[in-house]
């Protein structure tokens, strides 16, 4: 029994991980109604960002709100400049886009501060987290953090203008265009919102998996599953998700033999896929009504 | 945090019609690149054979692709798995239990395709993106599932296969390679006259159905779920063929070289050739062979970049990929005609 709660206690530490990043996920989709490839990508980006901030001289938390800056107008460019043109074109051909945006980050990344692997610094300290040796006050603080943002997301949405604004152009833009609302624009701050979230999701990331320009890739896969899983029109489905499979994933590596850590993630995927073949649309998405 | 009622307006499908006809080639422009297919190897090196054989392996994947997407309106990130059970399936035939090369490829097809109609049961339920990260984990699992220990004996594990490379038959005068490639060009041929009449049969027009409407398609008398999973399951038994291909034109198969960027690969091939348009696989093929080297020759530390850039242009003055080159290079030798 010990040993389960340890697993689960872990599991939920690495699941913050994923939460995150599935937030990002999420309020991308929810503005643009893609899967944005090269989300992981745009957070890694914004984590060299602050990482070489932070080798300037400009103390954690300064760097820290910079970066949230940066990234932000950054999304916003990215939709203007690249993706704009695209409104009009097939959703593949979206699609091929975010992965040349992938190829494009990844690669400027590692010619700009190559590959080799760096340390992060935590604001949070890594002693481990009321006597647990599981969790450390970093994995906690990155747990604290998911929440608040959660929270924060949610009034956001349900009580300010422009949250409102952003959600009607994404259920129905052409009504929304009827009441005045530019939904051209509210696609941008869709994604300067992700990439300030994803870049949010980088930094608490950073010190555990380390910096480096390919660090996002099995976080990403994992950040689209738990997105899935919960339901990709519900940022808190993103964050419930996150941690489910975290503890999914922990859980299988322990309880059934001959798992190991290879076999972690397609276990863990195969078991969304099965929830998913029940709830088709995730844990708490909502069933899209279609019009015949 | 989204409206409750949801509605997606009428005519917003994920994958546009396509209609049957502007789905090939005219008969004349088909004979012209048939007959430059057959004479090009003739003055060409064994490395420029090489690399068109793996252009016609890669061009009937993308098509399978093709099939599954641009004719029944389904996505898959996954297609890397069914490439590598094919190619595994022939490399194990032939290495381990002696069995010629040619009568490999039907096996790893048929297999394939039991594989592909029974993968396409539970990812009936699922559409657009959850059939994407359905696709997308078998495409992650497989090279985890080719590692394990219990089929190390048939596999070699970790390690792969070796496969010999066959001789031209008969005392035919031509090289390995030449040979190989007019073998792979037979079979390529064989296929892709296969799926046009496919797509032009009663089961291609239920597919395109289900594609434009699966509502109204059902309302008509197809059976999706049938029909659905068959198109899995074709689309599956032809990658498995070209994976079959493949893994004795490179000789060598292991576990990490059918990972998630192959499917990635394909999945892009499909765009750049256009959704829906059978000989643009051809032309998407070629792009993910050669523009990947070309960017490396531009700039060998930024080559991921110069690709992703190079992909982008392809977007924006194309977004219908090669199919809309066609379309537009066929009205202006109409008007030329005219004159």
């Amino acid at each position: 029994m010990e040993l389960f709660t340890n697993q689960v206690l872990a599991g939920i530490a690495t699941g913050a991980i994923y939460a995150c990043m599935a937030l990002a996920v999420v309020m991308i989709y929810q503005a643009i109604d893609h899967l944005n490839f090269a989300q992981g990508e745009m957070a890694m980006f914004s984590t060299f960002i602050s990482w070489q901030l932070m080798q300037w001289g400009v103390p954690y938390w300064g760097a820290f709100v910079i970066t949230l800056a940066l990234s932000f107008v950054g999304g916003i460019a990215i939709e203007r400049i690249l993706f704009k043109p695209l409104a009009k074109a097939p959703i593949l051909t979206n699609v091929a886009g975010f992965i040349a945006l992938f190829a494009i980050i990844n690669s400027s990344a590692g010619l700009i501060w190559d590959f080799t692997i760096k340390q992060y610094p935590t604001p949070f300290g890594s002693s481990p987290f009321l006597g647990s040796q599981l969790i450390s006050t970093h994995q906690a603080g990155m747990i604290g953090v998911t929440l608040l943002l959660l929270i924060g997301l949610f009034f956001f949405f349900q009580y300010t203008r422009i949250g409102l604004a952003m959600r009607a152009a994404a259920s129905l833009p052409e009504s929304a265009r009827l009441v005045g609302i530019n939904t051209s624009w509210m696609i941008a701050l869709g994604w300067g919102m992700a990439a300030a979230i994803g870049s949010i999701a980088g930094m608490l990331i950073a010190p555990v998996v380390f910096l480096e320009p390919n660090m996002m890739g099995g976080v990403l896969i994992y950040g689209f599953a738990a997105a899935v899983l919960g339901g990709l029109s519900s940022p808190f489905g993103a964050v419930v998700g996150g941690f489910l499979v975290g503890i999914f994933e922990n859980l299988a590596g322990t309880y059934i033999p001959g798992v190991g850590n290879e076999l972690k993630l397609p276990i863990a995927l195969a078991l969304i896929i099965s929830v998913l073949v029940v709830k088709p649309a995730g844990l708490f998405g909502r069933h899209i009504v279609k019009r015949v | 945090m989204s409206a409750a009622e949801e509605v997606v307006a009428e005519g917003h499908q994920a994958v546009e019609a396509v209609p049957k006809r502007a789905m090939t080639l005219g008969t004349t422009t088909s004979l012209v690149v048939l007959a430059a297919l057959l004479i090009v190897p003739l003055f060409a090196k064994n490395f420029i054979i090489f690399q068109l054989t793996m252009l016609l392996i890669y061009g009937l994947a993308v098509l399978a692709l093709n099939i599954l997407t641009g004719g029944s309106g389904q996505f898959s990130l996954g297609q890397s798995a069914f490439y590598a059970v094919g190619a595994y399936i022939t490399a194990v035939l032939m290495e381990q239990f002696n069995i010629n090369y040619a009568l490999t490829l039907p096996v790893a097809g048929v297999i394939c395709f039991g594989f592909g109609f029974l993968f396409g049961q539970p990812a009936l339920r699922l559409s657009g993106v959850y059939l994407a990260l359905a696709t997308f984990a078998l495409a992650t699992a497989m090279p985890q599932l080719l590692k394990l220990n219990f089929l190390e004996h048939w596999t070699g594990g970790v390690q792969g296969l070796v496969v010999t490379k066959p001789d031209a038959p008969f005392g035919l005068p031509m090289g390995q390679d030449m040979w190989l490639y007019y073998f792979t060009l037979v079979v390529v041929l064989a296929i892709y006259i296969f799926s046009v009449n496919l797509l032009r049969s009663r089961s291609g027009r239920a597919f395109m159905a289900i594609r434009d409407n699966e509502i109204a398609a059902s309302s008509m008398g197809v059976n999706v779920a049938l029909y659905k999973t068959l198109a899995f399951g074709v689309s599956a038994g032809i990658t498995g063929v070209a994976g079959g291909l493949s893994a004795i034109a490179v000789q060598f198969v292991a576990p990490d070289s059918y990972n998630i960027t192959l499917a990635i690969s394909l999945f892009l091939g499909m765009v750049v050739g256009g959704v829906g348009w059978l000989p643009g696989s051809f032309v998407g093929a070629a792009f993910i062979i050669f523009v990947p080297n070309i960017a490396e020759g531009i700039s060998k530390g930024l080559s991921g970049a110069v690709f992703g850039v190079l992909l982008f242009l392809v977007i924006y003055l194309v977004p219908h990929g090669a199919r809309q080159v066609a379309i537009v290079s066929q009205q202006l030798i109409g008007k030329f005609k005219k004159n």
